[in-house]
């Protein structure tokens, strides 16, 4: 992977003439978890598709740039909520995919390695349809960090599974993320105030930048600041509606 | 437990047709028997297997034409939009003729033999099966499309490796329904002008009122159909999804 950049995405959107967002300026630190939190219909997925190059049904006036003015949307992995596994294709194939879309050899040794890190080298030649939510959401993570982008997008990932596979996920993404630039769009405050090494919160009003407990994330899921900063989010986003 | 069903269902029409047959007193030339349709099917089974051949060889191949041209047809459409402009209103057009009307001409322009009937056969699939797999390529979702984009994946990349595969179930469905069709196309063109085919037989056995012999044609072509459908369904559970 090559140095990971700042980001800065500013400006504004709208969607058939009536503004999504007004002009605001977002900027992802290099290599750090930057997690955007707001409620539905807010615009941070808008936010987060912008960055990854994707159609977003609105109309964007402003500008995306690297801070080492590189091109962004070929340097960015992205993850969804839905796991966007290929139910047709086994876990291995599923995570050399990438490689396949752009007509390369995948490199099967780091993919192997990478299976046994999410802990799925018994499943390599199952199909999705026989993995739990937890385990297909770590296919999608190995098939994520497959592409070694310095830019990650994260799009909600973890919000469909169970609380305890979630802090699980959490902790295994933060790790396995650690030094890329990455932006997580969640609706969770418990989330960014666990993984934000940088929280900003979105509402109609603009963007909140708010202080990240001081404890270096992943946080314990107990920690008393965390908790607090979890519920001082949670106000937010209420004294906002 | 299927075949039991399957097989107190026969039983079950057998017995209704024979009730009928009973208390009606129709004579045999209008309607015949269960027992008699039986007796006329054994003694005439060379003959019956002869003609079973022959059309079962024209829904072959139209099946296989079809198949073969719908896939191109929608891959292209799917693939263009000049060719959804240009051709999608020309084929729904043609979905609008009855087939009946072609194929007097179709024989005009391919002969009483085998060509003629493949035609029809290859006509009245061709739409169910392009429409069927047009939708699904058209159809990918989204989300997948995101992926591949993120990933920088040629458009050619995406269609070989993510839309068509995601297709396959479209196209399962649409091969299903062609098995059931391409047998009427083929009996339709038998009717039209032939002198061989289940349906030749029929309108043969029809026209000298010898009607059990026109019910053991017309329930040799049931059974032939049946079979067809399920073999097609047995060979797309794959792509339909389906465990095997």
């Amino acid at each position: 992977m090559t140095q990971a950049p700042d980001l800065t995405i500013s400006g504004s959107a709208t969607i058939d003439g009536a503004p999504l967002f007004a002009p605001l300026t977002l900027t992802l630190g290099a290599g750090q978890w930057t997690c955007l939190l707001g409620g539905s219909g807010v615009g941070k997925t808008t936010v987060l598709r912008l960055i990854a190059g994707l159609e977003t049904g609105a109309a964007f006036n402003g500008q995306i740039t690297a801070g080492d003015a590189q091109p962004v949307t070929s340097r960015v992995a992205y993850m969804a909520q839905d796991d966007l596994l290929l139910p047709w294709a086994t876990v291995a194939q599923n995570v050399s995919l990438g490689a396949r879309l752009r007509g390369e050899k995948p490199d099967l040794a780091r993919r192997d390695r990478l299976i046994e890190r999410m802990r799925l080298q018994d499943h390599l030649n199952k199909k999705p349809g026989e993995l739990s939510g937890g385990q297909r959401q770590r296919v999608a993570l190995a098939r994520t960090l497959m592409e070694d982008r310095p830019i990650v997008l994260l799009d909600e990932p973890f919000s469909a599974l169970d609380a305890r596979t979630r802090a699980d996920m959490q902790d295994l993404a933060a790790e396995a993320l650690a030094g890329r630039t990455v932006l997580l769009v969640t609706h969770d405050p418990a989330e960014a105030a666990r993984l934000g090494q940088s929280i900003v919160v979105m509402t109609a009003q603009g963007l909140t930048p708010c202080e990240p407990p001081s404890a270096p994330a992943p946080r314990h899921v107990d920690d008393l600041e965390t908790l607090e900063t979890q519920g001082a989010l949670l106000r937010l986003l209420r004294e906002a509606a | 437990m299927k075949i039991l069903s399957a097989l107190a269902a026969t039983v079950f029409a057998l017995a209704v047709w024979q009730a009928v047959v009973s208390l009606t007193g129709l004579p045999k030339f209008i309607l015949p028997g269960p027992a008699l349709v039986a007796e006329t099917w054994w003694q005439n089974r060379w003959v019956i297997a002869e003609h079973t051949w022959i059309t079962a060889v024209e829904v072959v191949i139209g099946l296989a034409f079809g198949t073969a041209l719908g896939v191109i047809t929608a891959l292209q459409l799917a693939n263009s939009r000049a060719a959804r402009v240009l051709v999608q209103p020309m084929l729904v057009f043609t979905q609008a003729l009855p087939v009946f009307a072609l194929a007097p001409l179709l024989t005009l322009w391919l002969g009483y033999g085998l060509w003629s009937k493949v035609a029809m056969a290859v006509l009245i699939i061709y739409f169910p099966i392009t429409s069927s797999f047009f939708d699904g390529l058209m159809r990918t979702p989204p989300g997948y499309l995101d992926l591949a984009r993120t990933m920088q994946a040629s458009p050619r990349a995406v269609l070989w490796h993510i839309r068509i595969p995601a297709a396959l179930p479209s196209l399962a469905s649409g091969m299903r329904l062609a098995a059931v069709y391409a047998p009427i196309g083929a009996v339709i063109g038998e009717w039209v002008g032939s002198s061989k085919g289940l349906g030749y037989l029929m309108l043969l056995a029809n026209g000298r009122a010898k009607t059990d012999l026109m019910f053991a044609a017309m329930l040799t072509l049931g059974v032939f159909s049946i079979l067809l459908h399920l073999i097609i369904r047995r060979a797309t559970a794959r792509m339909a999804g389906e465990a095997r």
